[in-house]
């Protein structure tokens, strides 16, 4: 879009605003921009999100993408790739989810796990 | 952890030694210890922190007892030599130079890497960031941190497509800054906007937890735009989306801090267009921080000017406000940026911070003369929002090219950045949170379909890394053909064999420069400089700067060029270095031996300020010894300093020159001797010359007594005296 500058009629209604109001006008435009931004990140996730929950998990960041690359192709990343190794090192009566996990690189278990989301995910 | 001596250099071996078991020692920002009203030699400061235990002060302390006042806010250097154990030299140069906040550039092209890096393999235009290379660094910045006596903040960057991830990795491994702005993701590296956003929160939280300054990156779109000064009601809105953004993330306000750049240059009207942007954005973002950058846009490849551009930059610091006080190498605009010039970013701005203590007090900005402006500027920003808001919110302006459009909003230029919501790196990655969806991890932001019951989330799992250091997985070496054991054995391959060689960046690149000027226009100049590094046997030439002084009468050129030898260290020849006497030893021998000099500088000469440092007890002087001084002034006739010699039945001659064109000092060094001899006095004084281009050889083999050069101090000369005085049995 093309557009000259037509700041002084477009601004008509924010000249008779004091300092102060033109201040909280803004921050309240700013709010209405960001809130549904914040909402979106609360209720999605992408793979970097579940690969740095098996960071913190105590996984290493080879295996960390693997197991996320794995997960996402099954369509099971909404589920959390933590979970989906926490639930399936249950299963198993792993331990150590973190073998658990690098199982689930190694060998396809997928038909396992996704019996244990109520069959969720890709077949 | 060994401690570093300051009169060796760091031990890459030592610092990679046992890395695996390295736990950083604090989490989170530090900010200078205020110390205002400290006095420094006579001098008291407003604007200070607490001084550094060891330092390199400004050019000009030594007139000063040497005093290095730290201004009160952080400075950072910039450093991106794309090989960490390089990096670690030259953050120590920095840090005893005065920067407490060291900021790594990554290696291009890492932001679209969907993952960590491991290692450390060789960057280009700054580092591969991985956990190897954050321990090494910051190992080698405790030690730095711990040597010259204050904290120093190690900084990188979260973002490009592996956000949270680096986030975790950061604040596992002890980073106390960084970057993150999901909007640099989606206008500069053309990252899908819903993943960046979404990444960003996550990313966000993490950097909260361990408090971390974060800086965003507003600052681009400065640097990307045409007329850069046309952005600034958009440099309001993208300051503005992010601060909230990362508010409503989890961090603290006095955690974030707005990239702010004075957008305009000379020769617009700097002052007149910077400083009601400056004010704006102070305003409209009480209690956040400020990262004051300086301008990059307009720096081209004169190191001076830059070095003007931001002398002027750092006064709007100064007038306004800042935390931190950002350098940029002067070479920017070359893409060389090497050790001297990061230095000299530094010098730049500790030196302007430290020259405007206090200005304050006695020029204030005239706030209701800028007020118009600073109205207008925020006038323009809540238009801009609103426009965005009719379109449908942030991620279809994006798509309409609202930012980074050349246009002074709301004008448009129609040629702003348009990426798509849909579209770009990555996308279609992001998937809706099921409702069962569980991440059993301290720290998580959004939806978490946690137990309940539990205290914290990873008592599910036994505790996570954030809890538990020693969860971390270490990763050391995925490249054995790049990593920094091989560039390692090169370097000490050198020093095996004793080598030597010049070096700009890396260890013993070989890289000089060169300047020269030409009476000729510009294009024979180039070429005539090129010719001429041939002919001194330099390869790999590059002229990197020019400088018309007239179209017809001359041009003046930078080069630089590789040396293709090196140096044996062991066949150097070393002027001899004569140790004072100790001052008791020296004010003992005058005692019993009282002595007079006669001094001046001489010939037509009038700089005098070497020689009264070298005689007035004030400077640390002869005087101070006992020694009684007939000063006779400035440039004096040689013949009238050894007629008051005789006159004055004095012990020595003092005879200061600094000029040395047509080698006069040479000249007059030989006729003082000459003249001597001649009036039959010779054996009777101690004739000392002394001036910055003189070395004692010189002035031997020009008949005098001794040469004293550049950093002479009384002692040395005392000393010089009574070695004479004594031999010749005084």
């Amino acid at each position: 879009m093309v557009r000259s500058d037509d700041f002084e009629e477009r601004s008509a209604h924010l000249k008779n605003l004091s300092d102060e109001e033109l201040d909280e006008k803004f921050w309240e435009l700013v709010e209405q921009v960001v809130d549904p931004l914040i909402e979106l990140a609360k209720t999605h996730t992408s793979p970097s999100i579940e690969r740095s929950v098996l960071l913190r998990m105590g996984f290493d960041s080879l295996t960390s993408k693997a197991l996320v690359d794995k997960i996402f192709d099954q369509g099971l990343l909404g589920k959390g790739a933590g979970n989906v190794v926490f639930r399936f090192a249950k299963l198993k009566g792993m331990n150590d989810y973190v073998k658990a996990g690098k199982l689930l690189v190694k060998e396809d278990h997928w038909d396992e796990v996704r019996s244990l989301f109520d069959g969720s995910g890709k077949k | 952890m060994k401690s570093v001596n300051p009169s060796e250099k760091l031990n890459v071996r030592e610092i990679l030694s046992d890395l695996e078991h390295y736990v950083p020692r604090r989490r989170g920002w530090t900010w200078r210890k205020q110390r205002p009203y400290l006095k420094m030699d006579e001098y008291i400061y407003e604007e200070v922190s607490e001084p550094l235990k060891n330092s390199v002060p400004l050019p000009a302390a030594h007139y000063f007892d040497n005093i290095d006042p730290q201004p009160d806010v952080v400075i950072t250097s910039e450093i991106a030599s794309g090989r960490f154990e390089d990096d670690i030299r030259r953050m120590r140069m920095a840090a005893w130079h005065g920067a407490d906040h060291i900021m790594v550039i990554r290696t291009l092209g890492q932001s679209h890497i969907d993952g960590l890096m491991e290692g450390t393999p060789e960057g280009i235009g700054g580092i591969p960031i991985t956990r190897k290379q954050l321990r090494a660094t910051r190992k080698a910045l405790d030690m730095i941190e711990d040597e010259v006596g204050r904290p120093i903040n190690f900084h990188s960057y979260v973002s490009g497509v592996a956000g949270p991830e680096i986030a975790v990795l950061f604040a596992e491994e002890g980073v106390n800054g960084a970057h993150q702005d999901p909007q640099y993701n989606v206008l500069y590296r053309g990252i899908n906007p819903v993943r960046s956003f979404v990444d960003a929160a996550v990313a966000k939280h993490i950097m909260a937890w361990a408090e971390m300054l974060q800086i965003d990156g507003a600052h681009n779109a400065n640097a990307s735009a045409r007329i850069s000064w046309k952005v600034m009601p958009e440099l309001l809105v993208q300051h503005a989306i992010n601060s909230l953004y990362s508010v409503k993330s989890g961090m603290k306000k006095e955690n974030i801090a707005l990239s702010t750049v004075p957008p305009t240059a000379a020769p617009t009207p700097t002052m007149r267009i910077n400083l009601p942007y400056a004010i704006a954005v102070r305003e409209l973002f009480k209690g956040y921080r400020f990262r004051a950058q300086m301008n990059t846009r307009y720096i081209e490849s004169d190191l001076i000017d830059a070095t003007r551009m931001h002398m002027i930059d750092t006064f709007i610091s100064r007038l306004t406000s800042a935390d931190l006080q950002s350098t940029i190498t002067p070479d920017e605009g070359r893409n060389v940026p090497w050790h001297i010039n990061s230095i000299r970013g530094i010098e730049t701005a500790k030196h302007a911070l430290i020259a405007l203590d206090g200005i304050k007090d006695y020029v204030k900005i005239d706030r209701e003369k800028v007020n118009e402006k600073v109205r207008e500027l925020k006038m323009r920003a809540i238009l801009m929002l609103e426009e965005i808001i009719k379109v449908g919110g942030y991620f279809e302006a994006v798509e309409q090219g609202f930012f980074v459009d050349n246009g002074y909003y709301p004008e448009r230029m129609g040629d702003g950045i348009k990426r798509k919501k849909d579209g770009e790196i990555a996308a279609g990655t992001v998937v809706p949170r099921d409702e069962d969806y569980m991440a059993p991890v301290c720290q998580h932001f959004g939806y978490n379909n946690l137990p309940q019951g539990l205290e914290k989330p990873c008592d599910l799992i036994g505790g996570c890394t954030l809890c538990d250091h020693s969860k971390i997985k270490y990763v050391d070496e995925l490249d054995e053909n790049d990593n920094v054991e091989i560039r390692l054995k090169n370097v000490e391959d050198m020093k095996t064999k004793d080598l030597l060689k010049p070096e700009v960046e890396w260890a013993n690149d070989g890289t000089v420069q060169l300047d020269m000027t030409f009476a000729e226009k510009e294009e024979i100049a180039e070429a005539a400089a090129i010719e001429t590094a041939k002919r001194m046997g330099l390869t790999d030439i590059n002229v990197i700067h020019k400088t018309i002084l007239h179209p017809a009468e001359g041009t003046y050129i930078e080069i630089k060029a590789k040396v293709p030898f090196a140096i044996e260290k062991k066949k150097l020849k070393l002027p001899e270095r004569v140790k004072p006497l100790s001052d008791d030893e020296i004010v003992q021998f005058f005692k019993e031996h009282p002595i007079t000099v006669v001094a001046g500088t001489v010939g037509n000469d009038e700089h005098s300020v070497g020689l009264r440092e070298i005689l007035d007890i004030k400077h640390g002087g002869i005087e101070k010894y006992g020694i009684s001084y007939i000063y006779l002034g400035t440039s004096v006739p040689v013949e009238k300093l050894i007629d008051a010699a005789i006159e004055a039945n004095a012990d020595a001659i003092f005879a200061s020159m600094i000029v040395t064109h047509n080698d006069v000092h040479i000249h007059n060094m030989k006729k003082l001797n000459e003249l001597a001899i001649e009036k039959g006095v010779r054996d009777k004084f101690i004739i000392v010359a002394g001036g910055t281009q003189i070395t004692n050889d010189l002035a031997k083999s020009a008949g005098v007594d001794a040469g004293f050069g550049r950093g002479t101090q009384g002692a040395d000369v005392a000393s010089f005296l009574v070695r004479t005085l004594k031999k010749r049995g005084s």
